[in-house]
């Protein structure tokens, strides 16, 4: 990349609404640029860990450097820095933005303008990037890409016209996409002369090489040797080596200056001393002020997670520690339940990155995992004038001694088509929302806008807001502050007894409905004993809805003669084998997903 | 054949046809044309007859042929199979002898020769006493087919018999059942034994795919109780979890089952238990008769392993564990109302029965599941509540 002119340096994202063909555009743009056969390429090649290729969405952000040779016979270096797809990565999404000079808006020739879509793009005028949008999926049935390309301009503003139509899953229209980079998105500035500047937009972590700084140069320049400070964290560490990135590859190279993107490797051990947004500097002649924007990244959800079987606590904590290298934003601490013994209460970013965490330690882990609910962070203000961030419903305090409570509040855009904007407000009514405004889009289609409750939405939210308007709903949504709020603890007891990893918080008009449901559905999950078994729900120590799990009265084999016995032997295997995922809480077994229960409280 | 037989075991034969499936059973059974039932007793009678090499030194105390509907085949096969049995194996004089019968299909041709062939037990399956109930089973005779017949099995000399009973049926009702099990009381000569079943949903059954609307739960075990509490008090015993018996007459051949004496099963998909080792019958019936009628030379002679000489058609082999021996003593022990004994765990295992189980018999005595009986409290069985929730039970004394 040495000799590399800075005005051939085209560095852009692309913006779209999920499903709306981002990858898929990116893999093109890679295989066009010529830097891979076609053979080499895998489906998407920018989405690499397994996970994300099965949820069809980018978790972490990663990036690409290809060589385009334009028709003005000039080569241009192109850095596609990949961004994340989904509201609960907002904060890396915006980091990403800020490293980039433009942005390609990828809108769906038949679906049009989705509120994720809207979200990105606004970020991306905040961050004064070039947008220019292209049109994707015009060879299907329904693409309506005149219609589109109004309501480009009419709802974002940009000039939508000579928005190349493409197909980016036959290739169609892609070599007009890449003109359009080199003509419509504006080199990178920055002076190689300046002391160093450099903004972290991701970070990995390798068992070789240490943490892998993803970082776009803004000003001066890095090398091998240069010593390097991190300004917010105040890590400091000596440069190993640099380079960019291939397909799927690091390339090292001599440096990297003002305008390009690339990796820094210093014998890093910790992704918390590379915090997103923060501004890499040369400690030796450091720049003035670090770049703006940078914020710690804080956790909206919280849970406990914890072994099926105790025995496998260490590992627990080993996979966690391990996760935790590669994920800044994932926190944990270690917390003991009664009912299920030791485990960790973890913080995430949102509901997905919880679920992700989830399933890479059941899955790269080999662990089977218990999950209590998921709750938000609670400010309790006691009496006493001391306040609690509360991330364990076990944990609050007395009522006597709690003066009041706050709850997390986020401001959320729903856009629906308009025959269905009766059920969504509804929607929101129970979900204690208040009601902003209002805006119609083209006519059939709205934009809504709602203060609600963190922990209305947490849970399902979005599958009822996809239930209600067969699928068309799209939702986003930024935490806006806290707010004063009427909390109480609803508790479950089963066969009397209190279970502590099945309290949550909930609002004090939606405790008697939540608590019914709640007993409901663990009559549901809770299989028959040889006893009637009470499972109760209780604020405050009153029982506010209660429901039964009848005594077993048969189970039985009637008949077993001598042609069945293997079968018959198999049948009570098979009853016992389930008694291992149950958890014992005094007399009573309680099957494993029953603690997820509150999760499908579901009012559909 | 005379020989000194030291070992015993029984033997299982298997007739898998029937007039017409019930809508419940879950057997192997289907109907055939007589020349495919004829080809069928021809290779059995060769699984008979060359499997014997393996028994030379057992003498059979039971013999029992199931079904399908054994009753369906012409008298003189079904003497023909027997004489198989008697030409190649040492049977005992008081060798128990069951067939398995349908009310619907009794002749007085078939019942003299069942008298021949040495059958001295019947098992009539009655079902219910109710012909609305018959119906909705499916099945292919009435109530007054099966009065029709019994009085024919009586008269053809037949004194211990067994009639099947069926609870917890579509369209029963407290009273119908209390009805079914009073008309078989009445019956004269009284039946030796009477098994009593609840219905069970077996995957793959009509039924089971299109489920029939049932007596509730509760009332499943009401009738339970009522039939213990009518049978009783009517003289019979019950000796297993669904079976009930003038004193001297429970079904030997099953007891032997449910105390893991040998069996030796014949027939398409029989299962055995011969010294430790369960397998059954491949259950193709066109892959069974042709591997007995045509892939087996006369002249070749295979050795016998543990699962007998003709490997080649069994499958679920399986040569058991101690701890797999010890689960099964166990689990079919607890099925009969006596229970296990705990000398006899040890006699067997070498270790007792505390000791491998530690804690659970206890446990289960205090929640009244379980009781100890006999003079050194050696005896362990389930108490009325116990055989309710008995997979409770017998899911604790598995192993592994």
């Amino acid at each position: 990349m040495e000799g590399i002119d800075q005005s051939r340096i085209r560095n852009f994202c692309i913006v779209a609404h999920i499903d709306h063909g981002k990858s898929t555009l990116a893999d093109r743009i890679i295989e066009k640029t010529g830097l891979l056969t076609s053979r080499e390429m895998q489906d998407q090649v920018l989405d690499n860990m397994e996970l994300e290729r099965e949820r069809g969405i980018t978790i972490k952000a990663q990036s690409v450097r290809t060589v385009y040779k334009a028709r003005n016979g000039q080569e241009y270096v192109f850095n596609l820095i990949d961004t994340p797809g989904h509201v609960d990565f907002n904060y890396e999404v915006s980091r990403s933005l800020a490293a980039c000079d433009g942005a390609i808006l990828v809108v769906d020739a038949a679906q049009g303008i989705e509120a994720q879509t809207l979200a990105n793009v606004y970020l991306a005028l905040d961050h004064d990037l070039e947008v220019f949008p292209v049109i994707n999926k015009i060879d299907l049935p329904g693409a309506e890409p005149e219609r589109v390309k109004n309501e480009i301009e009419d709802v974002i503003g940009i000039e939508a016209q000579d928005a190349p139509l493409i197909s980016a899953k036959n290739g169609i229209g892609i070599e007009e996409v890449l003109e359009a980079i080199v003509e419509k998105i504006p080199a990178p500035g920055g002076n190689v002369q300046n002391p160093l500047k450099a903004l972290i937009f991701d970070s990995l972590y390798d068992s070789y090489k240490g943490v892998i700084v993803f970082c776009r140069i803004m000003e001066g320049r890095v090398a091998k040797g240069t010593n390097i400070l991190m300004m917010a964290t105040g890590a400091r560490a000596d440069v190993v080596e640099v380079g960019y990135f291939g397909a799927g590859q690091f390339i090292p190279c001599q440096e990297l200056t003002a305008g390009m993107v690339g990796y820094i490797t210093a014998s890093i051990k910790n992704v918390k001393d590379t915090a997103v947004g923060d501004t890499v500097t040369d400690a030796d002649n450091p720049c003035d002020e670090p770049l703006p924007g940078y914020k710690k990244v804080n956790s909206m959800v919280y849970c406990g997670i914890y072994p099926a079987d105790g025995a496998r606590y260490p590992d627990l904590r080993d996979a966690l520690e391990k996760l935790q290298l590669n994920d800044a934003s994932l926190r944990y601490e270690p917390e003991t339940s009664m009912a299920l013994g030791f485990g960790f209460r973890c913080g995430f970013l949102g509901l997905l990155h919880l679920e992700i965490i989830q399933e890479r330690l059941e899955r790269e882990y080999n662990l089977d995992l218990v999950t209590t609910a998921p709750g938000v962070i609670y400010r309790v203000h006691r009496t006493d004038g001391e306040m609690i961030e509360l991330t364990n419903p076990s944990n609050l305090p007395d009522p006597s001694q709690i003066d009041f409570m706050e709850e997390p509040v986020v401001s959320a855009e729903i856009m629906v088509t308009t025959e269905f904007i009766g059920s969504i407000m509804e929607l929101c009514q129970q979900r204690r929302g208040r009601y902003l405004g209002m805006e119609y889009i083209e006519g059939t289609r709205a934009l809504l806008r709602y203060e609600l409750p963190l922990n209305e939405i947490i849970y399902d939210f979005f599958d009822a807001l996809k239930s209600r308007s067969r699928g068309y709903a799209s939702f986003d949504y930024e935490l806006k502050g806290y707010e004063t709020s009427e909390l109480v603890k609803l508790d479950i007891l089963i066969n009397k007894e209190e279970v502590d990893a099945l309290s949550f918080i909930v609002h004090k008009d939606s405790a008697y409905e939540r608590g019914r449901r709640m007993c409901e559905k663990l009559k549901e999950e809770i299989p028959r004993h040889l006893f009637e078994i009470p499972i109760q729900a209780a604020v405050g120590g009153k029982i506010i809805a209660r429901e039964t799990v009848k005594a077993m009265r048969k189970d039985v084999l009637a008949k077993c003669y001598g042609g069945d016995i293997t079968r018959k032997k198999k049948l009570l295997e098979k009853q016992k084998e389930g008694k291992k995922r149950m958890r014992q809480i005094g007399s009573v077994e309680i099957p494993q997903k029953a603690f997820m229960s509150v999760l499908k409280l579901d009012d559909d | 054949m005379k020989k000194d037989s030291e070992k015993q075991s029984g033997i299982y034969i298997h007739i898998p046809f029937c007039v017409r499936k019930c809508l419940y059973c879950d057997f192997l059974s289907g109907p055939a044309n007589e020349r495919e039932q004829a080809r069928y007793v021809e290779a059995l009678c060769r699984e008979i007859s060359m499997e014997s090499r393996c028994y030379s030194k057992y003498r059979v105390q039971t013999i029992y042929m199931g079904g399908g509907t054994p009753s369906l085949l012409p008298g003189e096969w079904t003497e023909r199979i027997m004489e198989t049995v008697r030409r190649h194996y040492n049977v005992g004089g008081a060798c128990e002898i069951s067939m398995e019968v349908n009310p619907g299909t009794l002749t007085r041709e078939r019942l003299s020769s069942w008298r021949r062939a040495g059958i001295n037990r019947l098992s009539i399956g009655l079902q219910s006493a109710v012909n609305g109930e018959l119906k909705a089973l499916g099945r292919i005779h009435t109530l007054e087919d099966f009065l029709d017949g019994y009085r024919q099995i009586a008269e053809a000399g037949f004194e211990n018999v067994n009639v099947d009973l069926m609870s917890a049926i579509p369209g029963q009702s407290l009273r119908s059942w209390r009805e079914t099990l009073e008309r078989v009381l009445s019956l004269r000569p009284r039946p030796a034994h009477i098994s009593a079943y609840s219905l069970i949903l077996e995957e793959g059954t009509p039924f089971y795919e299109n489920r029939p609307q049932l007596p509730d739960e509760d009332t499943d075990r009401e009738m339970y109780k009522i039939t213990n509490d009518i049978l009783s008090a009517a003289g019979y015993r019950r000796y297993e979890i669904s079976n009930y018996a003038l004193p001297g007459r429970e079904c030997r051949h099953n007891i032997d089952c449910w105390r893991r004496k040998n069996y030796a099963g014949f027939g398409v998909g029989a299962a055995s238990l011969v010294e430790n080792a369960r397998f059954r019958n491949i259950s193709d019936r066109g892959a069974y008769e042709s591997f007995f009628l045509d892939s087996v030379g006369t002249d070749t002679t295979p050795t016998a392993g543990a699962f007998g000489i003709a490997e080649q058609i069994r499958e679920e082999k399986r040569v058991l564990s101690k701890e797999e021996q010890m689960e099964e003593f166990m689990f079919l022990g607890l099925r009969m109302r006596e229970g296990v004994c705990a000398e006899e765990f040890e006699r067997c295992f070498g270790v007792s029965l505390d000791q491998v189980y530690p804690g659970i018999v206890e446990d289960f005595c205090r929640k009244g599941l379980l009781q100890r009986t006999g003079r050194t409290k050696e005896w362990i069985s389930l108490t009325d509540y116990g055989i309710d929730v008995s997979n409770v039970v017998m899911a604790r004394f598995l192993l592994t």
